[in-house]
């Protein structure tokens, strides 16, 4: 039988705010445990929480940017439960009526093909604290420090049918709450992390499976091998004649499984009721307005420039625009040359995101910046080095040498390109001089040879004679 | 509506609440009770009011997003629990997810 994967998501994303959602105690991550926690984010008894008007912004910010409604009034709740690192015995979030509801956005599908994916809700709630378990023997351990930071919880609806899918959905999601500045995607911190729940069907079944959730992943690669494998143990199930249970999991990855969580089946009995400490939040028109007036250039629309302004395909626009850094180091490159978008593009595409890859770096890490790389290709262009040469040069900036300098490499090591035709000339005439026997062979019809002259003359220049010229100069005297 | 005996060990275990076994049945019979008094709400026709979330005509108040370092000690908060260590709060092994 034909199975069908149905897959949503559920995102919970660390908003970029100085402070925690309820509370003026910082957010930074990494401090001493238990100094980030004020009395409101350790529950002391007679304390009230105070909403962060940023967080509200951003989830604002992020509603206008998925084509979502915003709630003129949205509802904090209580969702109670017992937890070590959830100091008041219950989170704030929202339930009922969540600040951003029923929006979309559009990933690209492997055939090229563009599917929507809509958003049911994205709901302002706070963060817990960290459990530790490794520091202490036979006991955990309780940071605080995370308690009360702003999360934004994005909820998908279940449009998602396969982990390719579902990688692509989260990879534009990613990308795009970072173009907001809303969130600082950094995925090991724990800033962007994801639930999925999961189930399988007959394929051509309208009705729904009965599904799993996989909770708390943070990384790509794991999200899109605990949903295959978590579809494969659901198929194997309902093949070997046997059901699926409606339970949450846990993906462990140096296994390649997914364990059933230890949980207390009243566990799901959250009992939320309306915060009686905050009001309801109102949102209006203007606020909504000024916001919208301020958001920045979308990924979407800044392909499109892409494409339009510098006449570069698609599939570059798409590249260039992965990440705003990125679209940014473009930018300024092409900015820093004359006329010559494509190229940047390729130079950015290729040697530069090869050695960056390489080396494990993001772009805002790149030991050459955008500025020297332009300087590189307008060498190019002036037809001062050959493209075979500018990889050379690209090396040795990259490496450190002349503080990354083109210029400075160029004339250091002497790769200045050979345009001046008698020099090329002399060089031509020398090869052929060499070369009898494929001389003779040339003129007798093999033709292929060619090729092999001009290697044989790029290489006695050391690479640096122009290869227009080598070819002209080579096709007269060849022939005579 | 009635709560059975079942549903009163059920809202004290999700409360963590300490009953005594004899005591339930004057639990489910007060709790039922209350519940008989509220649901005469029901009776009220409100099909035409807006739901409201709070009895409050003010607005939310909100605060600008500025960081300022807790002034709390973290060594006086650690002293308050029953016990700590490496400026952690410790509690019992808590391995849900191991």
């Amino acid at each position: 039988m034909q199975w069908e994967t149905v897959i949503g998501l559920e995102v919970h994303i660390q908003l970029l705010t100085q402070s925690k959602i309820f509370s003026s105690a910082p957010t930074r991550y990494g401090a001493e445990p238990n100094t980030q926690a004020n009395l409101i984010d350790l529950g002391m008894p007679g304390v009230l929480p105070v909403l962060n008007a940023e967080a509200v912004n951003m989830a604002i910010k992020f509603g206008l940017a998925v084509d979502a409604n915003i709630a003129p009034r949205s509802v904090f709740e209580r969702k109670n439960y017992f937890y070590p690192d959830l100091p008041k015995g219950y989170q704030i979030s929202q339930y009922q009526i969540p600040v951003v509801g029923n929006g979309h956005i559009d990933i690209q599908l492997e055939d090229g093909e563009v599917k929507r994916i809509g958003i049911t809700r994205a709901h302002l709630e706070e963060d817990a604290g960290k459990s530790l378990h490794e520091d202490i023997a036979d006991k955990s351990g309780i940071d605080l420090n995370r308690a009360g930071t702003p999360l934004l919880e994005i909820v998908s609806e279940p449009d998602l049918r396969s982990a390719k899918e579902a990688i692509a959905y989260l990879k534009v999601l990613h990308a795009l709450v970072r173009y907001l500045d809303i969130c600082d995607g950094n995925m090991q911190e724990g800033s962007f992390r994801c639930d999925a729940n999961i189930s399988v069907r007959p394929q051509g079944q309208t009705e729904l499976g009965t599904r799993t959730e996989i909770k708390n992943m943070n990384s790509f690669r794991y999200i899109e091998r605990a949903i295959n494998y978590e579809a494969d143990r659901q198929i194997a199930l309902i093949e070997s004649g046997k059901q699926v249970q409606q339970q949450t999991r846990l993906y462990d990855p140096s296994n390649n499984e997914t364990r059933p969580m230890r949980t207390k089946e009243e566990a799901n009995d959250y009992r939320y009721f309306p915060d009686p400490d905050l009001l309801p939040l109102t949102v209006t028109q203007d606020q909504i307005d000024t916001i919208r007036a301020v958001l920045p250039e979308l990924p979407k629309q800044k392909r499109q420039r892409f494409q339009e302004q510098y006449q570069l395909p698609e599939y570059d626009a798409r590249v260039l625009t992965a990440t705003r850094e990125l679209a940014e180091y473009f930018e300024t490159a092409v900015k820093h040359t004359q006329g010559t978008p494509k190229l940047v593009a390729n130079w950015v595409m290729g040697d530069l995101a090869s050695a960056l890859n390489k080396a494990a770096l993001d772009i805002t890490q790149s030991p050459v910046s955008a500025e020297q790389l332009a300087s590189l290709i307008t060498r190019i262009s002036d037809n001062t080095i050959s493209g075979k040469i500018a990889k050379t040069v690209f090396e040795a900036m990259w490496a450190g040498e002349d503080n990354a300098d083109p210029d400075a490499i160029i004339a250091n090591r002497g790769l200045q390109q050979v345009t001046d035709s008698s020099t090329i000339e002399a060089i031509v005439d020398e090869v052929i001089a060499n070369n009898p026997t494929q001389l003779e062979q040339y003129r007798s019809g093999k033709d292929k040879l060619f090729g092999y002259f001009v290697g044989q003359v790029m290489k006695a220049s050391q690479g640096k004679a122009n290869p227009q010229q080598v070819n002209e100069l080579l096709q007269a005297k060849l022939k005579a | 509506m009635e709560l059975t005996a079942t549903d009163v060990s059920k809202i004290a275990y999700l409360a963590r609440l300490a009953i005594q076994e004899d005591n339930i049945p004057q639990y489910a019979d007060n709790l039922s009770k209350i519940l008989e008094f509220v649901t005469q709400l029901n009776s009220v026709d409100t099909d035409a009011v807006e739901p409201m979330f709070h009895s409050g005509h003010i607005e939310l108040r909100q605060r600008a997003d500025e960081a300022k370092q807790p002034s709390n000690s973290r060594d006086k908060i650690l002293a308050l629990a029953p016990d700590a260590a490496a400026g952690l709060f410790v509690v019992p092994q808590v391995i849900e997810d191991k």
